[in-house]
């Protein structure tokens, strides 16, 4: 995860109903049709879980995504965690983690912070090459992730320069979550009370602690993945209900 | 396949009993965790369960309950539990509850089972019974400590060099000469043989120097003459640190050691020094040159280091309570020295006796006096308890300058109450058995722990015997001592910095002398009585009623060990205060705890509130023993 603080790429506080929520089942059966490379193909017939499903019964895997840098255009992926899970149990012994080879040079500044070199990535291989395991790992699941614009912009622009074609996913983003607790637009009057106060951070880190989970070592794919999948049964368990539907908290 | 999580590895690495892994299992354990969050009041299993996984609490804390829904366990980051579950029949034993927030790993039972079966450190520490557990720190301690395992056979070397009772003085010097040696034992050859009288004494490099050429005898004097009689000797089987407590308590530098009744040699100070420092002894040596009473308070220093280099060294709690009880004793020895020198020989007979922690050599460096003195029956009050009452006042005042504090109850031998005859304190005694009061249970609590210290000590022998057969064909009372002995209950065990209740409740510290020590050595005294045990010392006692097997197969090894570890950290921890300045005291803080210690104690405690329950239910009033 490398990302602002502040939700710069796009604001993720709106609330769900106030927001055309897309029908993804649909959507993937459409894009089965109209996709050419076979491994998204099978990604997008595995399906998705419709909207009404209740979340103790929604596939789901925690997802995370190391950069050379922020802009999606320019810079490439340099690692990939997952971690399937439930929202009874996160599945750590199911773990996977990719370093692959981005085909733009290694930024020093991002180094310093996924910890990942130009020897590491010299010997790793393209995206392209383990495309299938990535994609299988994801097929029928529903992608959690902590500021989804990262994942969601790179994988589609990685895939568009290596096969031609994006991907589209359904996502829950857990700073999102925390975005609609911390930054509820405030009356008025409240506004000019609390105008100068600081904003809650909804960083992962900084999230995690507000539940009482321990501080990780970030910035390490997995590792992230895995704080991105406790984080978000922490907030079901708080701010939400098992029986809690899908569509309620997806996008 | 799967990748590993960095942060479930680290964090398993560095804590116990994770930490005992080889690389390898640590792996395939950490590759194998799942995870779960749960929130504060979370359910996490309950009674009867299908028992899947060993918990891992990674962050906030978890209750385990006993089936009666009473509390088992509070635990925090690293603690684990579910094991009971999936070592016995695959069904959760003790239902857990999230207290706060917690993160918690799970381990799937194949791979626990796997770990388990391979790594036996693993499976001692995370061992079922906590008893067990327990049993394997306290020998790990024992292992380490030679003064504790080793046999005094293992220091004789040589067979012991023998006299003749006909023989001189001369024939002892140059037997000693010709065999190299500091001492040479006189034997009886008139004297049945098998009898311990067949040894009638010992000679010592020192005898000869202080009893024959000082005084200015001839060479040809009886060796009779010169030898110490009454021989305190040592057994071939006992073990090294005996030897030295027993040199401690009589102040001798020899001890014949004797197999069969008959001498296979002598171990000598020196023979000893090689394993101990001879802190105490030198300690207990000075206590003897000493010509005031301001002199005796300049050792204060040197007893205090004694007891930390004897901590230092890994001496267990025996040796410690042994050598703080000898030099106690060497104390008031000394001063009932000093005060008959000041006030004239007694006008009858006396015996000065110590009570309490003293009398069962379970002394530590906070103590105070507990003392009383029995006197002739010939003691006419009028005539004669001036001068006792001087001598009292004279002792108590010397011990507390000496860092022994005066008795808040007042049993002291100032206290005219508790100066009487022996024909009286037989009837008090009598009396205390035969129509128990509150009061007088708590008095003899203290008095049948008793030691005669100087004077009439023989007496003592007598007394015991009393108390031992009276108070075992006394149902009633040993009911009564058994209520007595359930007033202090040990607390549950330690979550973060706090001590926990039984009940749940919080409090910042715990006193190991009221909630551990003490009413263990109650339980012990109780048990002790019904078996009808002569000895006073809580070890000795416990060996005595494992060999009367009166409780459940194990449970005595399990009140020794116990007894052991909460001594040990109590006398560490006040060792401690003593090096960084502080007044120490038997308060501890959870927090100077190692995680180690905090698990142990646990266990300990746990002993003891079984062990409180077993003797509730056997000394039930009316139930036949």
């Amino acid at each position: 995860m490398f990302h602002l603080g502040r939700t710069d790429l796009t604001p993720g506080g709106t609330s769900p109903s106030k927001t055309e929520l897309p029908d993804w089942p649909a959507r993937f059966a459409a894009l089965v049709e109209n996709t050419q490379d076979p491994r998204l193909r099978a990604y997008y017939a595995a399906g998705v879980p419709a909207g009404d499903t209740v979340l103790t019964e929604v596939p789901l895997v925690a997802l995370d995504i190391e950069t050379t840098g922020l802009d999606p255009v320019r810079d490439g992926i340099v690692s990939i965690g997952m971690v399937p899970m439930s929202l009874e149990r996160i599945l750590a012994s199911a773990s996977r983690h990719w370093i692959v080879r981005p085909r733009v040079p290694l930024d020093e500044k991002s180094v310093t912070l996924h910890g990942i070199t130009d020897s590491q990535v010299r010997e790793a291989p393209d995206l392209d090459a383990i495309l299938t395991e990535v994609l299988e790992a994801m097929a029928g699941r529903v992608a959690i992730v902590h500021c989804r614009q990262i994942e969601r912009q790179f994988l589609d622009q990685a895939l568009r320069r290596r096969i031609g074609e994006g991907i589209v996913f359904p996502t829950i983003d857990t700073m999102a979550l925390e975005a609609r607790v911390h930054r509820r637009s405030i009356p008025g009057f409240l506004s000019r009370l609390f105008g100068t106060r600081e904003l809650v951070s909804i960083r992962l880190a900084a999230s995690r602690s507000r539940y009482g989970l321990p501080r990780y070592g970030l910035h390490h794919a997995l590792t992230d993945a895995l704080a991105t999948g406790e984080l978000f049964q922490a907030q079901i368990a708080h701010r939400y209900r098992p029986d809690t539907r899908l569509e309620a908290v997806w996008s | 396949m799967q990748d590993e999580q960095l942060e479930i590895v680290e964090f398993l690495r560095s804590r116990p009993p994770f930490e005992l892994l080889p690389e390898a299992l640590l792996h395939k354990l950490a590759t194998s965790v799942d995870v779960r969050y749960c929130k504060a009041g979370t359910r996490i299993s309950e009674f009867g369960d299908e028992a899947q996984w060993w918990f891992i609490v990674r962050s906030g804390a978890v209750e385990v309950y006993r089936r009666n829904g009473t509390l088992y366990n509070r635990l925090t980051e690293g603690g684990y539990f579910g094991e009971f579950g999936l070592l016995r029949n695959k069904r959760v034993r003790f239902p857990a509850v999230a207290l706060e927030d917690s993160l918690l790993y799970m381990v799937p039972e194949p791979v626990f089972a796997e770990v388990f079966e391979n790594d036996e450190r693993f499976a001692d520490f995370v061992e079922i019974e906590d008893r067990t557990r327990l049993r394997h720190v306290v020998s790990r301690n024992e292992d380490a400590n030679q003064l504790m395992s080793a046999t005094i056979a293992t220091l004789v070397g040589r067979d012991a060099v023998v006299l003749d009772v006909s023989a001189t003085a001369r024939d002892a010097a140059q037997r000693m000469t010709e065999d190299g040696v500091s001492s040479v034992l006189v034997m009886d050859e008139a004297a049945a043989p098998g009898d311990l009288a067949h040894v009638a004494g010992i000679v010592t490099d020192r005898d000869l120097r202080n009893r024959l050429i000082s005084p200015g005898l001839p060479y040809a004097t009886p060796v009779t003459d010169i030898m110490t009689g009454d021989l305190v000797t040592v057994n071939h089987n006992q073990l090294v640190f005996e030897a030295m407590m027993l040199m401690l308590r009589h102040n001798v530098h020899h001890l014949p050691v004797m197999r069969h009744r008959r001498p296979i040699g002598v171990v000598a100070l020196s023979d000893i020094i090689q394993y101990e420092s001879r802190n105490s002894l030198f300690v207990v040596g000075s206590i003897f040159r000493q010509p005031d009473v301001d002199g005796l308070v300049g050792l204060v220093p040197d007893v205090q280091a004694c007891f930390s280099r004897m901590v230092t060294e890994d001496a267990n709690s025996r040796m410690i309570g042994s050598a703080m009880a000898a030099i106690g004793r060497s104390f008031k020895q000394r001063l009932l020295e000093l005060a008959e020198e000041r006030l004239g020989p007694p006008p009858v007979p006396y015996c000065f006796l110590a009570l309490g922690s003293m009398a069962r050599q379970e002394q530590l460096i906070v103590t105070d006096q507990d003392n009383a003195l029995i006197l002739d029956d010939r003691f006419e009050p009028a005539a004669h308890d001036a001068y006792f009452s001087e001598l009292a006042a004279f002792v108590c005042d010397g011990l507390a300058r000496c860092g022994y504090a005066y008795c808040s109850g007042g049993i002291m031998a100032t206290n005219p109450r508790w100066r009487q005859p022996l024909a009286a304190w037989k009837r008090i005694f009598a009396d205390w058995i035969d129509r128990p009061t509150p009061e007088s249970l708590l008095n003899a609590n203290i008095f049948f722990d008793l030691d005669g210290v100087w004077g009439e000590t023989a007496w003592i022998d007598g007394l015991r015997r009393m108390i031992a057969q009276k108070a075992r064909a006394s149902p009633r009372f040993l009911a009564c001592m058994a209520r007595n002995a359930l007033l202090r209950t040990p607390p549950l065990g330690f979550f973060k910095d706090f001590v926990v209740e039984a009940d749940g409740r919080h409090s910042r510290a715990i006193n190991l002398k009221r909630r551990g020590t003490a009413p263990l050595a109650d339980l012990v005294r109780v048990h002790g009585f019904a078996v009808g045990s002569p000895s006073v010392n809580s070890f000795e006692r416990l060996r005595d009623i494992i060999d009367a097997a009166i409780l459940p197969l194990g449970r005595g090894q399990d009140l020794i060990d116990a007894l052991e570890f909460i001594s040990i950290v109590r006398i560490r921890n006040q060792a401690a205060s003593l090096a960084s300045g502080e007044e120490p005291d038997n308060s501890v803080e959870p927090d100077k705890l190692s995680e180690f210690e905090r698990k142990s104690l646990r266990d300990a405690f746990l002993i003891l509130s079984n062990a409180q329950k077993f003797m509730k239910y056997r000394y039930q009033p009316g139930r036949a023993n």
